[in-house]
């Protein structure tokens, strides 16, 4: 995915605000992230070259993290929590419930580019679960009924 | 009158902010404190009376014209009224050390801060000298809070011990486990007790620059805390010359990126320094060798937590909780399928039974217990038998099992505990660093040996292979995520073994 000039020149400038920090890349990474919404491939040979790193390690601290997107994602992204205290409140049903009304599995974004559905493990909410964060919003004891509504309020093409 | 309404991160997941909005309407702007950790009461509206605070909860928005109504002529009369807060036996039967504060007044408010004892501890260890400080760690019998239970005083004096220009402190806030939020309600609740901490530790060791390693799914504290060192560092107990001693201290939050491995210190050091988070061998210790290869202090925030009231109280009055070589209080976190969860502070000692049943009152669901699980995602599941298991570091080794960071998480009887051993490979699969074949390999080959047992493929011999691959992961993985997932799928296996067997639930 190419990206345009604006975005290219504000990596430029996030690298070059970041690259006299002791241990920048993980903070430039959340920096380019928040601007572009992903960080795409072309950013890496610019940021191995601020961090006087090479292109692999770079590429390989992106792949590690499940943080860091490659590609756009949605609008919105609503991630359900898989951890176990989530699970002992019926987390799993919920999985499948928000999968099939999405129509999407984990790591997908719906056809209108409205919600990216991400899986995650543990959100500190665990005496009240099951737990989904909206954005940065967390939400406590959603089942199926509050998780429509949780979707419904996103809005999106449906 | 003044209203109380938190803004820690449950309180806010169950509606807190339409509370607050609700009384804004009212014409009553609502102090937003942190939680008291009561979070089955959440949001827990307080108000402060001529008879002391008082407390409502679970309050909606659509309850505040009658809490006002009640107010005006006779407050118990309403249905949400539970009386005066710190009578409340859930947190009055508590002891309070690390929590003393939480809820209380507005988390990142300085004066408040102060006016409730904040900074004290920092104030005398400014009169000490470093070894002084470390003494009176090593003297309090503090242990490390993050699952490993290291005696802190200990780590401290290694890092004193090293000649370096350079040292670090490095929090770990990358709190992981299901089941915990300490560490949260501390930063959210508390945020000046952590940097408090943390200044101390670096006067200590002769640290200038300490990090807060905060995990990206704790976007409340992460705001929390940042406003709180800046406020720190405004009113000169950040930054050079605190409070004109000349001493320095730098602290800055660098976010994670969620990776669970990372909780894990040389992990966590290694994202520090902006690498993939791989576990390092140890030696050399991150206390002679840690960031930037230079010595480093890495405790978690319960541990610096700990500190300013050790060093404000003295070693010998935090001493004196606690039982056998587990000294002060625990922060017990009861989560899951429970009908009273939250933040349950205690001197080591009390039973699994006694907190789950006094004071989880039972599942949320209503149905019996089955298992528990202790200690996070490693942990074992344990069944009925080993509930009257007092909470204490031996006491749950000597059962093979972990306190850890101190999460209980309570399962009703319909979990399938095979399920749950199949998950705990799952989620080793998923968060491994990859660094040690049997944590990377073994546990993908774990969730495939299991699904064959469950399917009555070739039964016996498969239940002797995962035994082995068990062992293997055990003996043959660097840091606890290969070493420990084990212990939840033996645990499994061993005490509901019927789950095991392709039927469906088992009968108990």
């Amino acid at each position: 995915m190419d990206i345009n000039q604006n975005e290219q020149q504000s990596i430029i400038d996030l690298v070059d605000q970041h690259k006299d920090l002791p241990g920048a890349l993980l903070p430039l990474l959340h920096a380019i992230q928040g601007e572009v919404g992903y960080v795409p491939d072309s950013a890496v040979a610019i940021i191995a070259g601020g961090l006087n790193l090479s292109r692999a390690e770079v590429h390989g601290v992106i792949s590690f993290y499940h943080d860091f997107k490659t590609q756009p994602v949605g609008r919105n992204t609503v991630q359900i929590c898989r951890a176990e205290a989530c699970q002992s409140m019926g987390s799993r049903l919920l999985e499948a419930h928000a999968k099939e009304t999405l129509g999407i599995d984990y790591h997908q974004t719906t056809a209108d580019g409205n919600i990216t559905l991400e899986p995650v493990y543990c959100l500190g909410n665990c005496a009240c679960s099951p737990s989904v964060r909206v954005n940065d919003d967390i939400v406590a004891r959603v089942d199926q009924d509050r998780f429509d509504e949780l979707v419904a309020n996103l809005g999106g093409s449906q | 009158m003044r209203f109380f309404i938190p803004q820690d991160t449950t309180a806010l997941a169950c509606g807190a902010e339409a509370v607050a909005r609700a009384l804004q309407a009212a014409g009553v702007e609502p102090v937003r404190n942190g939680s008291r950790g009561m979070f089955w009461l959440e949001p827990l509206l307080e108000v402060e009376t001529e008879q002391g605070r008082i407390a409502f909860g679970p309050v909606s928005s659509k309850d505040i014209p009658s809490i006002l109504d009640a107010l005006e002529t006779e407050a118990s009369s309403h249905d949400l009224y539970l009386g005066p807060v710190d009578q409340i036996a859930y947190l009055a039967s508590q002891q309070r050390l690390t929590y003393a504060r939480a809820g209380l007044g507005d988390p990142v408010c300085l004066n408040n801060y102060q006016a409730l004892n904040g900074f004290n501890g920092l104030k005398k260890a400014l009169t000490l000298t470093g070894q002084q400080i470390v003494d009176q760690v090593k003297d309090s019998g503090l242990r490390g809070r993050g699952g490993a239970a290291f005696p802190a005083g200990i780590k401290w004096q290694t890092v004193l011990n090293c000649n370096s220009e350079q040292k670090y402190i490095v929090c770990n806030a990358d709190e992981g486990d299901s089941g915990t939020f300490a560490d949260r309600l501390v930063m959210e609740a508390d945020p000046y007790q952590l940097i408090e901490g943390m200044i101390i530790a670096g006067l200590a060791v002769g640290a200038t620059q300490g990090y807060i390693y905060l995990r990206s799914e704790y976007p409340v504290a992460h705001k929390l805390l940042n406003i709180a060192i800046e406020r720190a560092v405004e009113a000169n107990f950040l930054g050079e010359n605190i409070q004109g001693s000349g001493k320095t201290f730098h602290l800055e939050v660098r976010l994670g990126a969620g990776a669970y491995i990372c909780g894990e210190e040389t992990s966590l050091l290694e994202s520090l320094e902006g690498k993939r988070g791989m576990v390092r061998a140890k030696p050399p210790l991150p206390a002679i060798e840690g960031l930037f290869g230079k010595p480093t202090v890495v405790n978690n925030v319960l541990t610096l937590a700990a500190i300013s009231s050790i060093l404000e109280q003295g070693a010998e009055t935090y001493q004196n909780f606690g039982m056998g070589r587990s000294r002060g209080t625990l922060a017990i976190q009861l989560a899951g399928n429970i009908k009273c969860g939250g933040l349950i502070e205690l001197a080591f000692g009390v039973t699994l039974r006694e907190v789950v049943e006094d004071y989880g009152q039972g599942t949320y669901s209503g149905r019996p217990i089955r298992a528990i699980q202790v200690g996070g995602p490693l942990g074992a599941f344990l069944p009925e038998s080993q509930w009257d298991t007092p909470m204490d570091y031996e006491a749950f080794a000597a059962i093979k099992a972990m306190i850890g960071h101190g999460g209980i998480v309570v399962f009703d009887d319909t979990a399938d505990m095979a399920a749950q051993a199949r998950f705990a490979m799952e989620f080793c699969v998923v968060e491994s660093c990859g660094k040690c074949t049997p944590c990377r390999i073994g546990s993908v080959r774990g969730v495939e040996v299991i699904d064959r047992i469950v399917a009555n493929e070739d039964r016996d011999n498969n239940l002797i292979l995962l035994h082995d691959l068990c062992d293997t992961m055990e003996m043959g993985s660097l840091c606890a995520m290969g070493g420990m997932t084990p212990f939840p799928v033996r645990s499994a296996l061993a005490h509901f073994p019927q789950d095991f067997t392709g039927q469906g639930l088992g009968d108990n």
